[in-house]
């Protein structure tokens, strides 16, 4: 029954034998061992789980691991490190954009999506961007508030570069 | 009367060793989280990420039905199931596993797996340990179980008279009601019968709860060669009555080591967890390797621990000629659910603060708990208190409306003043301080309410309906352990210690260790920690590492709930840095030869008072691991540099026998205004946010950031819970909202897209720095908040809000109603 899935996330290969019903979320999480994508509801509601698949966000607790074969996957782990974190990771971190942390890969796919295709987006626009996504413990005005700090960390990121 | 029964409380001295007002380094700041790094590149240790080898997975079996008698079950087919370990029915787990832990008295039994007969929605029949969970829930598909059902009890006032094979647990007697008591609390007939006017209103709060993104979730291990369990559990209180679930598992507590994992939120639905970490340790014994169970989304609302309160008030509010309010009564019935985990403690909650900020003098509260086919009432994030803010803010803004007075100048006339704390309130309990006309003040202020009066005036000119709330609310911290039984007619076990204990180690280098005895919750216990030690010995907070103990090594430690954890990790801290501290001058005051009266600690190092001579703590710290001889043979200098300590409760007295005084037991006040300004419109019965105020004091605030992140997280919970939320039943016990496209919790565009926060600062004389409890208030004062503006709003119509939570197609509803009249 098992089959042969072999998924390309953050741009590094992920084999295994699985069944078909596998779930993305249950790939990542339990077969690639990338614990940062969190599971909340399971049945695509909530947003927790939300990864990129080809560069746009999707649930990957509504996705089977075999369908992404040959597709490029993305989460959180594709952002920065600790030591060394990503604007958007910054953003967070300066403007307690997170209490439990569980929602919080979800909404970080959500705005790093966002800021590709609208890199200075409004804070309705951001709202707009984040809606899907369920957050228990900040109200989602400090993520927001943090989404945006990230734009103006990039804005200095790019200043200093261009100097 | 009442006068002299005050006179002859006494207040115990306070314990208070760091004052507030000092020049303070670390504490207020706006520290970014210590937690943060690590959660935001995904590396947070939650239930889930755990993974021990040769690991089952497990899955549950639940009932279809909402009452009804187990007849038979076959597990052949799911044991035949390759992939599959084991197949537990309740009879097969009740001869090696007891009943679940109870602080209910006298307790209701409940087992991890139904034993006979299900009693809710969701309860598990059966448990499956499988190769993988999609094994285990394959094998739960064909336990075929025969059932006869059972009369259903879905409602609370029907519950009341429910006889006979209605009832459900008949060993406690041919009823359903769990606990009834009447509580007078100083002289409340007389003030009814003295009473100018009697406002009377009928409440309904509704069951919602706290849904955390994380649902409860354990790994267990037995190791058959000690006869020991390891479970790892996103649970609280582990280290105060962690030691239950061994007794749950018929093995003595030292067979049983608790390891907490980070908790992807809790508001107190993760606070003493059991049916998840009973079932996955029973099964480990079973199968003699270890064994992750890990609620689904539709488990966790439908048998999780911790539904939230659902009551149903009827209410009478007197006041006298001059329009003070001086007594209430309260007639109300709570629907508990088909268990009893924590007796009426939600009760004892509610009477630690039901006369508000208000000098209401006396209070009859008639309690009636009701057992239903629900699933069991727990804990979140008020704990019941947040009903009673509610229910005393609805009649307070009832009696302005009945007898047109000004909603924040009637509440002004009857707060408590500044200059008459600590005071006690008719329940026994004492507020240790307050300044409610500051905070509603502030409120007032920042919220603009003159121009919103009038922007107000001039959309209803056009139709639109504009509503200003008010709610001037108490948020009680710092819960002691009386409250557990002192309700109770049969009080059960009259525990009175409540504590939070620290270890504190200093390593050869220097660097600070700080050992919790609670876990991450979702709240910033690090942060905390880190904040308070670098302020108390003057460390960098780079230098202070925070790891969590488990059982094993563990203190005595209450862990978070009732807005406690960081009051009570401050006393341990200064505990345990005054001890660390003495050592440092004792060492330093040697290798220095200065008197220890003549140093003090700067900036990480042992300086001589008034001097540039000194000595690093870094140095210090070296001679004190491996340096012995440099110091004399005696006791004191002997080799290390840490603490232990344990930090009881700042300020808690025993109830009276008689009960009608309850203690002390819920003392370190806080307060909050919040005023919401919202529209509404009246065709669909959407709710819009125009600009929202939150005004809180919880005292000596430690991190302004991480307070103001409570404020705004609780506020939109409360918006939930006051517009969206609930777990719905229908008549048959058959629960509809089982999913989160049927259980509606606010998303960004639900809540207010800018909760402007205020602190006002009225420290607390018995804590340390005058700390108070500060991370439920969002919650506590949002739903009578946003109750009132809807009325405000729509006052044009006459729409009253009695119930919650008002959606969109109940305040339809009522609009249409008004209308028609």
């Amino acid at each position: 029954m098992k089959t042969s899935v072999s998924l390309k996330i953050n741009g590094k290969s992920y084999q295994d034998d699985v069944e078909p019903r596998t779930l993305l979320s249950d790939f990542i999480r339990h077969h690639a061992g990338l614990k940062g994508t969190h599971v909340g509801c399971e049945h695509g509601v909530c947003g927790a789980c939300t990864v990129m698949i080809d560069g746009k966000t999707a649930r990957s607790c509504l996705a089977f691991a075999v369908q992404c074969q040959d597709h490029d996957i993305t989460t959180v782990e594709s952002l920065g490190t600790q030591e060394e974190l990503s604007p958007l990771q910054q953003g967070f971190w300066e403007k307690h954009g997170l209490q439990c942390g569980y929602c919080t890969s979800g909404m970080l796919m959500l705005a790093t999506e966002l800021l590709e295709h609208n890199p200075t987006p409004t804070r309705d626009e951001i709202r707009e961007a984040i809606s899907g996504n369920l957050c228990r413990c900040t109200g989602y005005q400090t993520i927001i508030d943090s989404i945006a700090r990230a734009v103006e960390i990039k804005a200095g990121t790019a200043l200093e570069a261009a100097e | 009367m009442n006068v002299k029964a005050k006179a002859k409380k006494s207040i115990p001295a306070s314990r208070q060793r760091e004052v507030p007002g000092q020049d303070l380094k670390w504490i207020g700041q706006n520290m970014k989280r210590v937690e943060d790094p690590r959660l935001l590149v995904g590396e947070g240790e939650y239930a889930d990420d755990i993974a021990l080898a040769n690991m089952l997975h497990a899955a549950v079996l639940a009932s279809p039905h909402a009452h009804a008698r187990i007849i038979s079950i076959d597990v052949s087919k799911a044991l035949a199931l390759p992939g599959v370990h084991a197949v537990m029915t309740g009879e097969e787990v009740a001869k090696v596993t007891g009943p679940l832990p109870c602080f209910g008295s006298p307790p209701v039994e409940q087992r991890c797996v139904a034993l006979g007969k299900v009693r809710h929605v969701g309860e598990p029949v059966a448990i499956v340990a499988a190769d993988s969970r999609y094994i285990a829930e394959d094998a739960v598909g064909l336990i075929e179980v025969e059932y006869e059902q059972l009369p259903v009890v879905a409602d609370l006032r029907e519950a009341v008279h429910a006889k006979g094979a209605a009832v459900l647990h008949p060993e406690r007697g041919d009823n359903n009601i769990a606990l009834q008591r009447s509580f007078k609390f100083g002289t409340v007939d007389e003030d009814f019968a003295n009473a100018k006017t009697i406002v009377k209103r009928t409440l309904r709060w509704p069951r919602s709860g706290a849904q955390p993104l994380e649902t409860c979730g354990a790994v267990a291990d037995f190791n058959r060669g000690s006869g020991k369990f390891t479970v790892h559990c996103n649970t609280s209180m582990y280290n105060y009555v962690g030691w239950l679930w061994a007794v749950s598992l018929n093995v003595p507590a030292h067979k049983l080591n608790i390891v907490p994992t980070m908790a992807g939120g809790s508001f107190g639905s993760k606070l003493f967890l059991h049916k998840v970490p009973i079932i996955a340790a029973t099964l480990a014994r079973k199968t003699g390797r270890p064994v992750k169970y890990l609620e689904d989304r539709l488990e966790n609302l439908s048998s999780c621990d911790h539904h939230g309160s659902d009551r149903y008030y009827e209410c009478e509010l007197a006041l006298d000629a001059d329009n003070n309010m001086t007594a209430l009564k309260c007639d109300v019935i709570d629907d508990y659910g088909a268990y009893f985990q924590f007796g009426i403690g939600h009760h004892g909650n509610a009477l630690s603060q039901i006369t508000g900020p208000y000098k209401i003098r006396s209070v009859e509260a008639n309690i009636t708990a009701v057992l239903t086919n629900k699933c069991q009432q727990g804990a979140y994030r008020g704990f019941g208190s947040e009903v009673s803010n509610f229910v005393l803010e609805r009649m307070v803004d009832a009696a302005c409306d009945e007898l047109n007075l000004d909603r924040l100048a009637f509440r002004r006339q009857n707060f408590i003043k500044k200059a008459e704390f600590p005071y006690f309130i008719p329940t026994g309990n004492l507020y240790d301080s307050g300044d409610y006309e500051a905070v509603m003040d502030k409120a007032v202020g920042m919220l603009d309410l003159e121009g919103w009066r009038k922007k107000q005036a001039e959309a209803l000119k056009e139709g639109r309906y504009i509503g200003i709330g008010l709610a001037t609310c108490q948020e009680r911290s710092v819960f002691s352990s009386t409250e557990f039984w002192s309700l109770n007619n049969v009080p059960g076990f009259t525990l009175t210690s409540s504590a939070e204990g620290v270890s504190v180690k200093l390593d050869a280098l220097g660097n600070a260790v700080v050992k919790l005895q609670a876990p991450f919750w979702g709240n910033s216990p690090e942060t905390m920690a880190v904040q308070i030690l670098a302020e108390q010995l003057q460390l960098a907070p780079s230098a202070i590492s925070v790891a969590y103990a488990d059982t094993d090594s563990g203190l005595s430690g209450t862990g978070p709930g009732g807005s406690r954890y960081t009051v009570m990790i401050a006393g341990a801290l200064v505990g345990a840095s005054k001890i660390i501290r003495n050592k440092l001058f004792l060492l330093a005051g040697h290798l220095l030869q200065a008197g220890k009266d003549k140093l003090e600690l700067r900036d990480g190092k042992v300086m001589v008072k008034g001097t540039e001579q000194g000595m690093s703590i870094a140095d210090i710290a070296m001679q004190a691991h491996f340096f012995r001889l440099s110091f004399p043979d005696e006791p004191e200098f002997d080799t290390g540099l840490d603490a232990n300590y344990t930090y009881d409760h700042p300020l808690t007295t025993l109830p009276s026998d008689d009960r009608t005084d309850l203690g002390i037991f819920y003392p370190i006040m806080g307060h909050m205004c919040h005023m919401p300004v919202i529209e509404v419109d009246i065709e669909t019965g959407k709710i819009t946010f125009l600009d929202y105020v939150a005004v809180h004091d919880c005292g000596t605030i430690v991190n302004p950031m991480t307070l103001a992140g409570h404020v705004r997280g609780g506020t939109a919970q409360g918006v939930g819970t006051a517009l969206y939320e609930q777990y719905d039943y229908d008549e048959q016990g058959q629960f509809r909202s089982g999913s989160y496209a049927d259980y509606l919790m606010p998303k960004v565009m639900e809540v207010p897209p800018n909760v402007r926060v205020g602190h006002v600062e009225t420290p607390s004389p018995f804590t340390e720095y005058g700390i108070k409890g500060g991370g439920e208030g969002g919650r506590m004062g949002t739903p009578p908040a946003l109750a009132g503006a809807i009325e405000d709003a729509l006052r044009p119509l006459g729409v009253r809000i009695d119930a919650l939570p008002v959606t969109p197609s109940k305040l339809r509803g009522l609009i249409r109603q008004a209308q028609a009249k």
